[in-house]
Parts: C-alpha cells; structure tokens; sequence
C-alpha cells in the first residue's frame, strides 16, 4: 500500500527542550494509526508539526509524496489534511454553521461546501439541530462533534484527532470511536493521539508507542498489549 | 429641555465619529493585537484628499470616495510595509513600530505638504442647518449621524453574513485554529486593515466636515481618545468600541455644555475621571472582548 503521511527523524524543539526527537512514522492509505503515551510523551507536538503550528526543528515530513515541513498551516486544508486540535478549540462566538463555514473556508465550489455541509449533518444530526447556536454554548461532546465536523468540512484525505475523547462522558467517547470507524469506511486515514488507550487499541490498525520524545514501540494492537512496553509507557519506567 | 436635546444630537455626531476610529482599532487590535497610534495618519491623509480634491475642484461627491480610497489604500500598504516585517514580534514592538509610522507620516506631512492648517473646500449644503421637532441641527451633525449608523450596519452585516467577514472573527478568536481551515494570515490582517482604513476614511470626512481645515498632526488627538473609547468598551469588542465611543461623546460634550463655567478648564480631567470611575467598576470595559487573549500569528 501507497504511504501517505510520513516523517523521517523529526525533531521538534521549544527552546532548550526537545519535545520530539527524532520521530519516524509512515502511515498508508486507509490506516487508523494511534500515537499512545503519557503526557509530555510529544504526541501533540507532532501534530503540530506536521501541520505548521510549530516549527519543525529538524526532519521531514511528506504528504502524498509532497514535502510539507515547515509549510504554512494554511496550505494544508485545501491540499487535503486536516487538525481537529486538542481541547476542540471551536469559534465560541460564531454559529454552529459559521464554524462549519469555516471549516469549508478552502472550497470554493458552492456546491461542495454544501455537499460537506450535508455529510456532517449527516454524521452529527444534533449540529443540524443546533445549527443557529453559538459554538460556546454547546455541551463538551456537542463541541467535540463541532470541531471533527468542521475539520471533516474541507474533505480532508487525511484527518488528524488530537485527544478527541479527553474528558467527554462514557457515553460521549464511544459514539466519538464509532465515528473513527465509520470515517475509515468513509476512505478517511486518521491518526489518532488519544489517552484512552484500550479504546484506542480496540479501533487502531497500527499504533506507536512514544516516551520522551522518541518511538518506542510500534506495531500491531495484539502485539503491543502483549509486550510490557504500554505499561512502562504509561507508568514512565524506562 | 431643547438645549438637552440639541447637545444630545451633538452628542452623538462626536461619539459617533469616535466609535468608527475606535472600531477601526479595535478590528487590527481584536485580529493581531496591535494598537495602531498610526491610524490618525490615515485619517490625516483622507483630509488631505479632501483638500487637494477641492483645490482642484472635484465635487464633493467625488471627492470622498477618493477620500476612502485613499485611507484604505494606505492602511494596507501600512501592513504590508511596517507592519508585516514585525508580525511575530511582541506587542510593545509593534506598539513602537505604530509609533514610528505616525511619526514619519507627519514629518512627510509637514515637509511636503505644510505645517500650518489647511482650509478644506465643502460645500455650502454642509454648513446649512435643518428644523427638526423644533430644535435647530447642522447639516453636518446630521450627516455624520447618518454616516456612523451606514456604516455601523455596513460593519454589521460584513463581519457576520460575508465569508470574509466571518473569517476575521474567526481569527480574532483563535488566529491559529482559523489557520489551520485554511483561512490565510495574510487576507485576514489585510482585511482587517483596509477596514480600519475605511472607518478611518468615514471618520476623516466627518470630521473635516466639522472643521474645514487639516493640519499634519490631525489625526492625534481624535485617536487618543479612540483609544480611550476602545479601552472604555473593552479593548478587542468590536461592540465595546462602538458603546465607549459613544458614551466618550456623550461625557465630552455634556460636560462642555453642562459643566459651570468656572469648572470649564477641568472639563478633561474631569472627563477622564468618569472613565477611570467607569473602568474600576468595570475592568475589562463595558462590552469585554470574549477572547481577551489576543493570539498573535
């Protein structure tokens, strides 16, 4: 199968810190892949990496066989990658609809923005209900819907969830894994950085496994739950 | 009564003129976190339009959409020459940056054009007055009323039916998430500075319109206390500058008007007074910004 995001020993530095180094991942065509790890593992600041929000210190990152380090944030929607960022962060002082407006700010056919408009009202029928409402007076997992349907506005090829579940009900985090499913079958590659492990294991194709910066193990679910590398991932023995 | 009445027109006709100064600093403000002190230059150079228009003799009615033109114009080239190179830089930075615009604007005002004031050509119409419900109003105040509501609705309906329009509210609330939907850094802060320089424009004609004349240091003193409006609102609150642009007309001329004459040369302290009172009781302005964190690009 065809790669289409990978990186190549990426370094990612704020100041004297070095939060990622030296990150290598492929993920092809169709893949869930799931970065796992304790907090400060780097997981964030590889998504930030790779769409822009924060310089890359050194290594590369290619998108459909494009070299997209250091690329304008900008330029990533309308080339067909997508963040939905951690702590949603949704237009709290726009409607419902305008912040789905905006995540269709890189179509320029009318027909297509309302086509995307139609897919996600589809896949979350409370934003159609909720459509005249500003963002910030919707529920946690009514935002987290919001901010995954705004980023799913552009049509993304690629779509990149950061912390999707983080501190939404049971109840709430098993529709947001369902939803990573029916997005595959909607031929959307997704990387997941998530804290809700098993969860993640249970939907993911492939995983890695990051302490400090740096991967440590990688590969199947049954084959990382059966190594003791997830413990010591998470208790930060190493 | 009528007196109370006659200045409340006054009233709002300065406010008004103050409102659209501070909601031009509040769009730059809300989007990049920059205090644009320059932006009385802009004003300055509307009025200068407006004087070489009458001296060549250009209608009135061709004369401000040159006007505005200009203004804009020179707000976007503002941004893309002093501006721009300080984006990433610290708010102080671009404070000083605003600084040195201004001044640099005025010494080429002041060497190329004249130090002294100016007269201003308008037309006679302007200068006229109407009966209204039996109080006498300028033609003037009128217009600048009517002006301030156009554009108020204008500013209205841009920012929340129009794609760019939404889009810089987007990126005044999280510049990088609105990046990251593709939103370009660069049409936005343009944006929002050919919009300054419009409400710029408008507030240079009424305010022209009011005087007749234009100096180089014009645009001072109407933005110092736009910026004091803007502050009195809630700095970054689009809504907020429009209320504390209007409430610091209403202080101002109710206090010339109303204040004993004795007391008349404190009027400005006293002025400030109420807007210092108005801020202990309300911090963050009247209207506070909903994202009072102003993210930077």
């Amino acid at each position: 199968m065809q790669s289409l995001l990978s990186a190549n020993d990426l370094h990612v530095s704020y100041g004297a810190v070095e939060a990622v180094r030296g990150v290598s991942f492929d993920i092809r065509q169709g893949e869930i892949v799931a970065f796992l790890g304790a907090n400060g593992a780097g997981k964030s600041s590889i998504m930030n990496a790779i769409t822009g929000l924060v310089p890359t210190a050194s290594g590369q990152v290619m998108f459909e066989g494009r070299d997209i380090t250091g690329a304008a944030p900008e330029t990533l929607a309308p080339s067909g990658l997508t963040l939905s960022p951690e702590g949603r962060r949704v237009f709290g002082t726009l409607s419902v609809a305008d912040n789905l407006r905006m995540g269709a700010f890189a179509l320029n056919d009318k027909d297509a923005v309302e086509a995307a408009y139609a897919r996600v009202y589809e896949l979350f029928p409370i934003l159609l209900e909720r459509k005249d409402q500003y963002a910030g007076t919707l529920s946690g997992g009514q935002q987290q819907m919001l901010a995954v349907g705004r980023a799913l506005m552009s049509n993304p090829r690629v779509l990149l969830l950061d912390e999707p579940s983080l501190g939404l009900a049971p109840l709430i985090v098993d529709q947001i894994f369902d939803l990573i499913l029916k997005l595959r079958d909607q031929d959307v590659t997704l990387l997941v950085v998530e804290q809700n492990v098993a969860k993640t294991l249970q939907v993911a194709d492939r995983a890695y496994v990051l302490v400090n910066g740096e991967v440590v193990e990688q590969g199947k679910p049954a084959e990382l739950s059966a190594s003791g590398t997830m413990q010591d991932a998470y208790l930060g023995a190493n | 009564m009528d007196i109370f009445l006659q200045q409340t027109v006054n009233a709002l006709a300065l406010g008004g003129t103050y409102a659209l100064l501070a909601l031009g600093l509040a769009v730059v403000f809300s989007i990049m976190g920059l205090i644009n002190f320059a932006h009385g230059e802009l004003m300055t150079i509307a009025g200068y339009v407006l004087m070489y228009c009458g001296i060549a003799g250009l209608s009135f009615v061709i004369a401000v959409p040159l006007a505005l033109l200009a203004s804009v114009v020179a707000a976007v080239l503002m941004e893309r020459i002093a501006f721009r190179p300080v984006r990433n830089g610290s708010g102080a930075t671009m404070l000083v940056t605003s600084f040195a615009v201004a001044m640099i604007l005025q010494v080429l005002f002041q060497n190329l054009i004249s130090t002294r004031s100016q007269p201003v050509l308008l037309p006679a119409m302007l200068s006229d007055s109407v009966h209204i419900m039996g109080m006498v109003i300028g033609v003037n105040k009128l217009a600048a009323i009517i002006a301030t509501v156009v554009m108020l609705v204008f500013l209205d309906w841009f920012m929340k039916h129009q794609k760019t329009g939404i889009a810089m509210r987007a990126a005044a609330e999280d510049f990088a998430v609105a990046r990251l939907m593709g939103i370009r850094a660069n049409t936005v802060i343009a944006g929002a500075f050919a919009l300054s320089g419009l409400l710029a424009g408008v507030a240079a004609v009424l305010w022209v319109s009011q005087r007749a004349s234009v100096d180089p240091l014009m645009g001072f003193m109407p933005v110092l206390k736009a910026f004091i409006a803007a502050i009195l609102g809630g700095l970054g609150s689009l809504r907020g500058a429009v209320a504390g642009g209007f409430l610091l007309g209403f202080i101002e001329i109710y206090l010339s008007a109303f204040l004993p004459p004795e007391m008349q040369e404190f009027r400005e302290p006293i002025g400030l007074g109420i807007v210092v009172l108005v801020l202990l009781f309300r911090p963050n302005g009247l209207i506070p910004s909903a994202t009072l964190k102003a993210e930077k690009v």
